[in-house]
């Protein structure tokens, strides 16, 4: 029998991703297209916000939406309907995240000429879409009242790799044990640069700051 | 729940790796898995025996895992202590300023061929 020959590898496996996101944020640069990845657990009112944002947003940028989800086409639905914008569905085919290659595929279904700022909704999930860069310019998340203000204390890497956490439907604190002390306490312990914005995407209650959180990135990145 | 994805990773990579070197059968592949990575080994291992059986490459070619232990650094007093244990806070001065060390790697070592 021949002597097992071993051949030394040593690379991260998500090496190769990293590398294609770092390529697709300069592709886009050079092409004046800013990508903002939104993530969250399922249930957070993601679609929702982004109606209110979109609407409050979409006579000052060209905005478009890529929905991600295992499967239906709701979301993107629901978001053309709702504000009139270009809105593309992507299929993961059972993956519980995208990552830069499938966000690389779903940029070329949309027409980029004519957007300055696309909107990934990422599959809802706190645990893997914040281990696969999407070669966004930033990341935000949601994270809604009822799922308590704990989150970034069990999901520490979804919060370190955050730009900005937006806790939606404060509408309902009242009928919470929802500390949101504690809450943006927890939050600076993951990243301290994290910025907070608590809003009600339902009313809009809060809706004004998240826009104007997103045009100011947007207007900061180009310059 | 992300483990299989990670496995069709790791096959992408130990395809290039074996391309690379001429290579027609992998016997096993040597895995580094951080403790605190969020990769559960056993799901790795159930995911990668339905992936990489069908492969001609990797058919019946085992997945080895190295557990690497988790360890935190406190910027407050510079000492290392076992993540899983103390979390975010550290043990001997109580400070919170601490960052991971290691143990969050998903790592192909090498690959047995």
């Amino acid at each position: 029998m021949d002597p097992v020959k071993v051949i030394e590898i040593k690379k991260s496996v998500f090496a190769d991703n990293d590398r294609d996101a770092d390529l697709l944020r300069k592709e886009l640069k050079e092409r004046g297209v800013y990508l903002l990845n939104l993530m969250s657990s399922p249930g957070s009112g993601k679609t929702t916000t982004l109606i209110q944002l979109i609407n409050r947003i979409k006579d000052k940028v060209r905005v478009a939406v890529m929905e991600a989800d295992i499967d239906s086409d709701v979301d993107a639905v629901k978001i053309k309907e709702a504000t009139g914008i270009q809105s593309i569905q992507l299929h993961t085919g059972g993956m519980c995240h995208l990552d830069a290659e499938m966000t690389r595929q779903g940029l070329g279904g949309l027409d980029l000429k004519e957007t300055d700022l696309v909107i990934l909704e990422n599959v809802g999930n706190l645990v893997c879409p914040a281990e696969f860069d999407t070669g966004s310019c930033r990341n935000m998340m949601i994270l809604s009242v009822p799922e308590g203000e704990d989150k970034p204390l069990k999901y520490p890497l979804m919060f370190s790799v955050c730009d900005l956490v937006v806790i939606n439907k404060i509408d309902v604190l009242p009928y919470f044990d929802f500390d949101m002390d504690k809450c943006r306490q927890y939050i600076k312990m993951r990243n301290p640069a994290a910025e907070v914005i608590p809003i009600c995407a339902k009313s809009g209650e809060g809706i004004d700051a998240l826009a104007g959180w997103v045009l100011r990135e947007l207007e900061n990145w180009k310059h | 729940m992300h483990e299989l994805g990670i496995v069709f990773y790791i096959i992408r990579d130990v395809k290039e790796a074996a391309r690379e070197h001429g290579v027609e059968h992998v016997n096993a592949v040597v895995m580094n898995i951080g403790e605190v990575s969020t990769v559960v080994p056993e799901y790795l291992t159930d995911c990668w025996r339905w992936a990489a059986d069908k492969e001609e490459l990797l058919k019946g070619c085992a997945l080895k895992v190295n557990i690497i232990p988790a360890v935190t650094r406190c910027d407050g007093c510079g000492a290392e202590y076992g993540t899983v244990a103390h979390g975010k806070t550290c043990p001997v001065c109580g400070s919170d300023q601490t960052w991971l060390l290691r143990g969050n790697e998903v790592e192909i070592k090498e690959i047995e061929v």
